[in-house]
């Protein structure tokens, strides 16, 4: 079972970082939560793997 | 209002009346969907029963109207699943819209090779009428409507039941009470016994029309139409061109006022536009809770359908739930009466069939969920699935208008035997429903005998043990690939056609170890 990876595996964290945040300058609240929903289903299913994505959940609610 | 022609069943004097008391070894409270196949299915196996109901007509209002595969499948048994098909719409396709968009096309039915579709929309009045005409012509069936029960007295050995008719009361004694008397069942009011769940506040206005065009066969389902754009709309059809349009109002809606004809025409008129004509054949707006009993089996009485566990009617679940549960018991119920199997084995039915209503109300509550969202990250999530399904194939599997009624799995049934050999790559494992494929000219389930079956692949001849049917399928079919049959596999499968134990070859020992288990004289 592959484990929720805790080290960088980005070759370019800042460029992606800030791509991130780029995408939600200008929105609402209320638009940033339907772009952070879009984004992560995106995300989910390209990850596809189901303890991967609770483990990302648990640690995520755990902050 | 509605264009079916409710017919009164007699009312005959009962026998107790006039001081002809009798123990009776199973009396049924309720001639809804569940009690008269459970009647029908008892008279098979050569139980008697009484079933009693309050009223002498069949359901008002169309109520449940997807009967799914495996409940015509039960029906067949009886003979009038292919009435129902005849009578009823015959639909696998579904269609999902946003907006003015059709985003996501479903089938429910993958693969052909069943005797029976995925589904068929029948309203649930021709259902109880066709299996009323049956219960009427079978001696073992002593129908009684207008017989209300008003008290149910537990005893040792029996149930004592108070019955009100027209001609006056009178106490019934029953070895055995089957409540299928409803969501508000009174059985279960009189006995005291909690009902406990999940209310939902969402309010739904159900208009049943009929409607002189050409009409989908499809089950369609919208999310913000342009004609309701706040909320959702299904469109599913019945039979005699009638229609279910079903409105989501949200909680706040006056339910008196959204009942009213030039309202819900009002909606109509937006949604079909200004030359459709209808006349109306029901109304009703309606909220739901999704509930379940602690147990199914209390002493000698038992519960089943929605007087045991009750779901909202996203999925169909709610009547063909009631028939599986009649479905599982009928059997049980039979060897039990008859002395064949120990009373514990009736343990076996609330352990099936609660997981099965955990199942059900867990798959309910879902769509329940993505239809009604109950808070703003969820109503986010919801939309995003909806947004990205034209684009993203992977998005329209997240879209749920209902995950409709399939039978449900029952891993881990002290009944089962598990799996010994190890080489299985597909097929139904113990504890699921059997499938049904073609054989020869016809189909598997027509083979079947009324109890046990012994379901054997390859050329040998087996000799099943007594009581139960022993199925050879030969030739290299259909029916080898959804069984991941190899010469010499066999299947025993049980009276509700789930499969109990399997194996690689057939071993007659172990074929009666497994019946034993299965009919709880054994759980080694």
């Amino acid at each position: 079972m592959t484990a929720l990876r805790r080290t960088l595996n980005l070759a370019r964290p800042d460029d992606v970082y800030n791509a991130i945040v780029d995408a939600h300058k200008g929105l609402t609240d209320e638009q940033c939560r339907d772009f952070d929903a879009r984004l992560i289903l995106l995300l989910v299913n390209h990850i596809g793997d189901e303890a991967v994505i609770r483990e990302a959940l648990k640690e995520a609610a755990a902050k | 209002m509605s264009s079916y022609e409710y017919r009164r069943y007699p009312c005959r004097r009962a026998p107790e009346l006039d001081g002809k008391a009798a123990r009776r070894a199973v009396v049924i409270v309720g001639a809804g969907m569940a009690g008269p196949t459970l009647a029908l299915e008892l008279a098979a196996r050569g139980v008697p029963s009484v079933v009693l109901d309050e009223d002498d007509t069949v359901s008002i209002g169309s109520r449940s109207i997807c009967q799914a595969k495996h409940s015509l499948e039960v029906w067949d048994r009886f003979g009038v699943s292919q009435r129902m098909v005849d009578k009823g719409i015959t639909w696998e396709q579904g269609e999902v819209y946003l907006h003015d968009q059709a985003i996501y096309r479903f089938n429910l039915q993958p693969e052909p090779g069943h005797k029976f579709p995925a589904f068929v929309n029948l309203q649930q009045y021709y259902v109880e009428e066709y299996l009323y005409e049956r219960c009427l012509a079978d001696p073992a069936i002593d129908m009684r409507f207008r017989n209300k029960v008003v008290g149910v007295a537990p005893q040792d050995d029996h149930v004592a039941v108070e019955v009100e008719t027209p001609d006056g009361r009178y106490t019934l004694e029953a070895d055995w009470l089957v409540a299928c008397d409803g969501v508000r069942s009174p059985v279960r009011h009189m006995l005291g016994l909690p009902f406990e769940g999940e209310v939902f506040h969402d309010q739904f206005l159900i208009a049943d029309i009929r409607l002189l065009d050409d009409l989908p066969k499809e089950r369609r389902f919208w999310f913000y139409p342009p004609f309701h754009p706040t909320n959702s709309v299904l469109l599913h059809r019945q039979a005699d061109n009638v229609l279910r349009v079903d409105f989501q109002l949200g909680r706040d809606a006056d339910a008196e006022e959204e009942k009213k004809t030039e309202n819900v025409d009002r909606r109509l008129r937006l949604m079909f536009g200004p030359e459709a004509r209808w006349e109306h054949e029901w109304t009703s707006v309606y909220t739901f809770t999704c509930r379940m009993m602690q147990r199914f089996v209390q002493g000698r009485v038992i519960f089943a359908g929605d007087a045991a566990h009750v779901v909202s009617p996203f999925g169909a679940r709610g009547g063909n739930g009631a028939i599986a549960d009649v479905d599982n018991l009928g059997w049980k119920l039979a060897l039990v009466v008859a002395g064949k199997a120990p009373m514990a084995l009736l343990d076996s039915y609330c352990s099936e069939r609660r997981a099965a209503a955990r199942e059900n109300i867990l798959n309910s509550t879902r769509s329940t969920d993505f239809i009604t969202p109950k808070f703003p990250a969820s109503r986010a999530f919801r939309d995003a699935a909806l947004t990205l399904a034209p684009d993203f194939p992977f998005a329209r599997a997240l879209i749920n208008s209902g995950r409709l009624s399939v039978p449900t799995q029952q891993p881990g049934s002290p009944l089962d035997t598990p799996d010994g050999d190890d080489d299985w790559v597909g097929g139904p494992r113990p504890g699921r429903a059997m499938l049904d494929a073609p054989v020869g000219n016809g189909w598997l389930i027509d083979g079947l005998g009324r109890d046990f079956n012994l379901l054997t692949f390859g050329a040998d001849r087996v000799e099943p043990p007594d009581g139960v049917t022993g199925i050879a399928v030969g030739g290299n079919g259909l029916a080898w690939q959804r069984y991941d049959a190899r010469p010499g596999t066999t299947y025993l499968i049980r009276p509700d056609r789930y499969i109990t134990a399997r194996w690689r070859s057939h071993d007659p020992a172990a074929v009666t170890a497994a019946l034993a288990r299965a009919t709880g004289r054994s759980h080694t």
